[in-house]
């Protein structure tokens, strides 16, 4: 199995003291919470500071896994010793204090601190009390924008809980092909009932709620049920106002730049976002565009245009 | 061949169902009563209804959101409300200026 180098994880040294380990999981936590992250793969960094930061954290994790140095030479797999463990009791590193998740066994841990630490090393077991109702699972997914601004289906793939037969829950992957409602909103949730967690014997199963993302569109960006764009449009159009064709969720549409109009004008749409009810306004954001001076045409109307309008863009600069 | 029943399952945006009753938003986001009376003391959550308190709208994800930034990030409930319009002014600015 893969080594897992929680030092370097953490990017500390092995000799760092408690404080420094904490302060390190305090800023990468930070840095790496999928909420506030703007990292490329987040989700799956905070997960592995987690993990590491629940080793490091414990004195006798720690202990253990120092005995098992920097991990095997390059492209050789790490076996764990045979007594690996004798010596220690890995109970949990105690109460998590202020702003430290408790690691929760959501079977999502990596195979290296399975093996190693297994379910002894969590704080904690899983809550299992008796219920007549499965429990709600939520999970975040990410469609096109098309699928709300149509309504299509889409055929997505979740990680749910799973309890074995042994009560330790693990995450599954889960394939499902549901119908996008036509609408809707990044952060609103398409709620599937009986989709969730199935308790034999119980009265009802949970509901599966779907918080929506959307991908990046190569053309509009939505805020709400607004959707922005960017719109290049001609100096000559900007400054004498023109009636230009521009494309819509529902098609293309006229559209009428007033006389005047500037770089970063914004025009409003009408009730052309997201279908949502009440639907929402497309919002247009005029991008000058220069011509390129790269014939000898171009170039003389450039040059004729500086002679006939005096014109001082820095005006106010002082300079 | 195999017969490919390919079954579509059909949701409702929750948000636009019926408001949520307090105890229906604690087990949705896995949260305390206390923490979400807290949270409506912030304006970060709406009361919809004058009697019994009812959610809606943005609730639901302010709410998971607000107990994920407290337990993981330690951000108690005033921090919790700056967070969240920072969050969302930044998802504006972002929409209206490209990333």
């Amino acid at each position: 199995m893969e080594f897992k180098d929680y030092y370097a994880i953490m990017g500390v040294a092995r000799n760092a003291t408690a404080d420094q380990i904490k302060q390190a999981y305090r800023k990468l936590a930070r840095k790496y919470h999928p909420d506030v992250s703007k990292e490329k793969d987040a989700e799956a960094r905070f997960k592995e500071i987690g993990e590491a930061y629940e080793v490091l954290r414990d004195a006798e994790k720690r202990a253990a896994y120092d005995q098992l140095g920097s991990g095997p030479p390059p492209g050789q797999e790490f076996r764990p010793p045979p007594d690996w463990g004798s010596g220690f009791e890995f109970r949990g590193a105690g109460q998590p204090g202020p702003g430290e998740r408790e690691f929760a066994y959501s079977g999502d841990a990596s195979e290296f601190f399975e093996t190693l630490f297994g379910r002894a090393g969590f704080a904690g077991g899983p809550r299992r009390r008796p219920r007549d109702r499965g429990e709600d699972h939520h999970a975040r997914v990410m469609v096109d924008l098309e699928a709300a601004l149509e309504g299509g289906t889409r055929t997505l793939t979740l990680r749910v809980p799973e309890v074995g037969a042994d009560g330790v829950p693990k995450l599954i992957d889960r394939t499902l092909n549901v119908k996008i409602p036509r609408g809707i909103q990044a952060g609103q949730h398409i709620r599937l009932a009986g989709q969730g967690e199935t308790i034999p014997g119980a009265a009802s199963p949970g509901d599966l709620f779907l918080e929506v993302a959307f991908a990046p569109h190569r053309l509009y960006r939505p805020d709400g049920r607004d959707l922005n764009f960017d719109l290049p449009v001609a100096p000559w159009e900007a400054a004498l106002g023109a009636n230009i064709t521009v494309p819509t969720p529902g098609g293309p549409v006229e559209l009428r730049i007033p006389a005047g109009s500037k770089g970063g004008t914004r025009l409003r749409l009408r009730g052309r976002g997201l279908p949502s009810s009440p639907p929402g306004d497309l919002y247009a954001t005029l991008q000058l565009v220069l011509p390129p001076a790269d014939d000898a045409a171009a170039r003389s109307a450039y040059e004729a245009f500086a002679s006939a309008v005096p014109f001082n863009p820095r005006a106010g600069f002082g300079a | 061949m195999s017969n490919n029943h390919v079954r579509v399952l059909v949701g409702e945006i929750a948000e636009e169902q019926e408001s949520l009753s307090l105890a229906r938003l604690c087990e949705l986001c896995d949260g305390e009563a206390s923490l979400i009376e807290e949270l409506v003391d912030e304006g970060v959550l709406e009361v919809a209804s004058a009697g019994e308190p009812r959610f809606a709208g943005t609730a639901l994800r302010r709410a998971r959101l607000a107990v994920r930034l407290q337990r993981d990030l330690g951000v108690n409930t005033a921090g919790v409300a700056i967070v969240i319009d920072l969050l969302e002014r930044i998802e504006t600015l972002e929409s209206r200026f490209g990333r």
